[in-house]
């Protein structure tokens, strides 16, 4: 498909000049700068950009629909001839879930805990008068059905939380169609979900906008998702359009640099490092752990090493157990059975009972900088901390220390150090977080999902400063994460897990070539790439039933 | 719901203890009340002789542990003792009849009343409440919001009296409509009762209304921020069925809260509005206990309204529990 297809059929949205702003205390500050925007009927248009591009803002803005604290100033709207600026708001909601509908990132959050899934579904056709109940519910689950939900005719009388998330924003998407409608607006809606639930999704929202021919602006900071999706893409960078193409030219020939650094991001990839001396003591040895939250044990029998200098990265979805690990490494959760060690000596299970030298030696960084750095003490005092802590520092000394740290993290102390979080950016605050644990000196560290909040570039950054640390300070890393792409670019050693078990572990350049064990292979098949064939090239592979939570069912 | 049935039993056994340990505090209080009995029913005529026959009739010279243990034992088997003001004295008019009425015969009727009081209160007070504090989120920052909010405030901070005399001259003396005097008896119709205790509900729905609505309000408000009411929006629902059906549903546990703590009053702290009407409740027999240091009878009520909050919170948890659909419907 190109932007040809779409040439002689009828605009459907048109937003012109459009400038917004948003209120921090009194003032309004400018959150999309002059953004031109048309849709014709049944195109996908990509809008993409990292966090606080306004992809989220503009989106909202093409129903009409602005947040609290957020004002369109100038521009128009129209939706099919509508001003939706002009439009009375009684006027307006005769056309949202209606005409327009919407989908939100959390499904999770964006279904209502109360209800029924059905009672939502069909809420907006009867509300709009659209369909009867019944006629709706029976609709509901011939959606459900296309969109490949187990169950159909039973899962609507569920309550969210009884329902996983992928299969929810299945159901949000079959909301959205309830009263099939021109135009739907997906905002982020496979950010939150697995990879291999990912895939099903995509595949599931891309047929169901194809059969019904609706037209969607879909809203994400994935690129290889938005190049399966979309028929053209739009680039907003800080409320900027950067460009905007039809999806392959974007793909094989972006004009802008800043298009160019988005799509270069992922070639970043530090080579692997020698494999270790056979019989070389691991600085921690994770032997036979396994652990339980109550009587139920989410973790079997885990064992695997950490050596020198080198990094082990360990993978898998949400509920796998990764972070669970982490937690009996540093104490917090003493396994039921199994042990941990440090450079070949047994540390005590319960992080109570370890000495200062041993605490000291394992330090841990955190997935959320926003909530792991206290808000109101000062970049200074929250490095300083542990220096005065695990070294006895105080003073000048422990000042100087502190400079020495922000140097190595890359943030000027003349200009950061007395700064607090909340005046900092996501990558910065990150960089803190970094800062902190190397203050203890450690040996060992554990990083937790550490980039999967931040954007690319920004993540990036962090990933190459983690490595550097690594080569200097000869540091050794347990890196957790459920991005393959950040396993690649980053890890020596490689651990897949799933349902608390090690499926397969083994050296990086192993793990990534074939063959591999099946749940590594769903994993890896799984990742989307910058190839806009590539879910219609691997949905006929491996055909709709060998993708996502389907395939991980067949996995025994 | 097994869990909440276990929630329960510990929560009633809990309750026991509460209820064990305000008798001992209640008193222990009363004992520390300067004057007994026996002092305050003579008066200023008590000679050195009467009051110590009065003291051996009720058994008040002997040592307060005692007395209270006397106390527990019979409370613990369902007698709640005598009223001390309601014996026949034998040493005081020279023979003893031998019949005494109980605490349990002489509360029954007052509390019966209080109930019923509080009952009416409540059948207006909440709905009254909740149906303005939902108007309140829905039409927030209006002027028919501030206007609401003027009024419940002003009418929580007036004295009670105050409110009551105002109705009083509203409602009974420029327009009779209503009887300003409250006296209730046995055997009355259920109709005329009710007209004769409207008055004080309505000045006890003045009071307790605030409360009840702010919390409504405040309650919705802070959830209007949440993606599932913008999804609800999104869909070009109406505002007042986002409000009532998608805010409303999960706002419920602080609003019952609120309802069972304003209940728990109407039961326990009216007696200024039942002194202004005339209304026989437990309230003023209770303070005109305490008055006259009628123990039984002071500590038969406080155990009451200890029950009374035990149980009405009790209650407004379980509620909340129950109005939590991941808690109804397990995964």
């Amino acid at each position: 498909m190109s932007n040809d297809a779409f040439k002689d059929a009828e605009t459907l949205v048109e937003m012109k000049g459009i400038w917004m702003e948003g209120r921090s205390d009194e003032d309004w500050h400018p959150i999309i700068n002059g953004v031109d925007l048309t849709l014709r009927k049944g195109e996908v248009l990509g809008l993409i950009g990292e966090s606080g591009a306004g992809k989220s803002t503009l989106g909202l803005a093409s129903m009409g629909f602005c947040r609290d604290g957020v004002r369109i100033s100038k521009g128009s709207v129209m939706f099919d001839g509508i001003d939706l600026l002009a439009a009375s708001s009684e006027e307006k909601r005769q056309l949202l879930g209606k005409r327009i509908a919407y989908v939100a990132q959390s499904a999770a959050a964006s279904f209502n805990p109360a209800h029924r899934l059905i009672d939502q579904h069909t809420e907006a056709p009867i509300q709009h008068g659209v369909m009867s109940k019944d006629e709706s519910e029976a609709d509901g689950m011939e959606l459900y059905r296309k969109l490949r939900l187990p169950n159909p005719d039973e899962i609507g009388f569920r309550y969210p939380h009884q329902v996983s998330g992928g299969q929810l924003q299945r159901a949000m998407t079959a909301m959205a169609m309830a009263c099939r409608p021109d135009l739907i607006i997906f905002d982020e809606p496979t950010t939150a979900l697995d990879v291999t639930t990912q895939i099903e999704v995509l595949a599931s929202i891309r047929e169901i906008v194809e059969e019904f021919d609706t037209a969607a602006i879909y809203i994400t900071h994935d690129l290889a998702v938005v190049a399966q999706m979309a028929d053209t893409i739009k680039v907003l960078l800080k409320g900027d359009e950067v460009e905007e193409a039809e999806t392959r030219e974007m793909l094989s020939h972006p004009t802008q640099d800043y298009t160019k650094s988005l799509w270069a991001v992922r070639e970043f990839q530090r080579p692997q490092k020698p494999a270790v001396i056979t019989g070389s003591t691991p600085v921690i040895s994770v032997k036979n752990v396994t652990a339980a939250y109550g009587k139920i044990d989410v973790l079997h029998d885990v064992s695997f090493d950490i050596h020198e200098g080198r990094t082990v990265a360990v993978v898998g979805e949400s509920g796998s157990g990764k972070s669970t690990t982490a937690r009996c490494i540093t104490g917090l959760l003493p396994p039921r059975i199994g042990s941990i060690e440090l450079d070949g000596n047994p540390l005590p299970l319960d992080y109570r009972k370890r000495d200062r030298s041993q605490l000291q030696k394992i330090q841990m960084i955190y997935q959320m900088a926003d909530t792991a750095l206290n808000p109101r003490q000062t970049v200074g005092d929250i490095i300083g901390r542990p220096v005065e802590f695990y070294t006895g520092l105080t003073g000048k000394a422990r000042r100087k220390r502190v400079e020495e740290l922000m140097d190595q993290i890359e943030l000027p102390a003349s200009q950061f150090i007395d700064r607090l979080p909340s005046e900092m950016s996501g990558g910065q605050k990150q960089r803190v977080g970094i800062a902190r644990s190397l203050a203890a000196e450690p040996e060992f560290i554990i990083c937790d999902e550490v980039t999967s909040a931040l954007d690319q570039l920004v993540a990036e950054g962090i990933l190459r400063l983690l490595a550097d640390l690594q080569d200097k300070l000869n540091l050794s890393y347990m890196f957790i994460t459920h991005d393959l792409a950040t396993v690649k670019s980053i890890a020596d050693e490689v651990v897949v897990m799933k349902d608390g078990d090690v499926i397969e572990q083994g050296p990086k350049t192993e793990m990534f070539t074939p063959p591999h064990h099946a749940y590594t292979d769903l994993l890896l098949s799984s990742v989307p790439e910058m190839d806009p064939d590539w879910l219609t090239n691997l949905l006929k592979e491996r055909g709709v039933d060998n993708i996502g939570d389907a395939a991980v069912g067949k996995i025994t | 719901m097994n869990s909440v049935l276990k929630i329960i039993a510990q929560r009633l056994a809990l309750g026991l203890l509460t209820l064990f340990i305000v008798s001992i505090v209640i008193f222990a209080a009363v004992n520390l009340l300067p004057g007994d009995f026996a002092q305050a029913i003579l008066g200023q005529g008590a000679t050195p002789e009467a009051v110590e026959a009065i003291r051996t009739d009720l058994g008040l010279d002997q040592h307060p542990v005692k007395r209270y243990m006397q106390w527990l034992g019979g409370a613990l088997q369902g007698d709640l003792g005598n009223s001390f003001a309601q014996a026949n004295f034998a040493s005081f008019v020279g023979d003893d009849s031998g019949v005494r009425t109980s605490v349990a015969q002489q509360i029954a009727p007052r509390f019966a009343n209080t109930m019923f009081l509080a009952g009416v209160t409540a059948a207006i007070a909440v709905p009254f409440a909740v149906t303005l504090g939902i108007l309140a989120a829905l039409y927030r920052n209006s002027v028919f919001d501030r206007a609401t909010n003027i009024l419940t405030l002003s009418s929580i901070s007036s004295p009670e009296f105050f409110l009551a005399y105002v109705l009083i001259l509203f409602l009974a003396v420029l327009n009779p409509w209503l009887p300003s005097l409250s006296n209730i008896y046995d055997g009355m119709a259920f109709s005329e009762r009710l007209e004769k205790t409207l008055l004080p509900a309505l000045t006890l729905t003045l009071v307790v209304t605030a409360h009840m609505m702010r919390m409504t309000r405040a309650a919705i408000i802070n959830l209007l921020a949440s993606p599932y009411i913008e999804m609800a929006r999104l869909k070009g629902i109406n505002p007042m069925r986002v409000i009532v059906r998608h805010a409303l549903p999960n706002a419920l546990a602080p609003i019952i809260n609120v309802i069972a703590l304003n209940l728990a009053y109407l039961i326990t702290g009216v007696v200024v509005v039942e002194v202004v009407f005339v209304y026989p409740g437990i309230g003023q027999l209770f303070v005109d206990s305490v008055k006259i240091r009628d123990i039984p009878v002071v500590q038969a009520c406080c155990l009451i309204f200890a029950a009374a909050y035990i149980l009405l919170n009790l209650t407004a948890d379980i509620l909340s529990i129950v109005s939590n659909p991941r808690l109804r419907h397990p995964k």
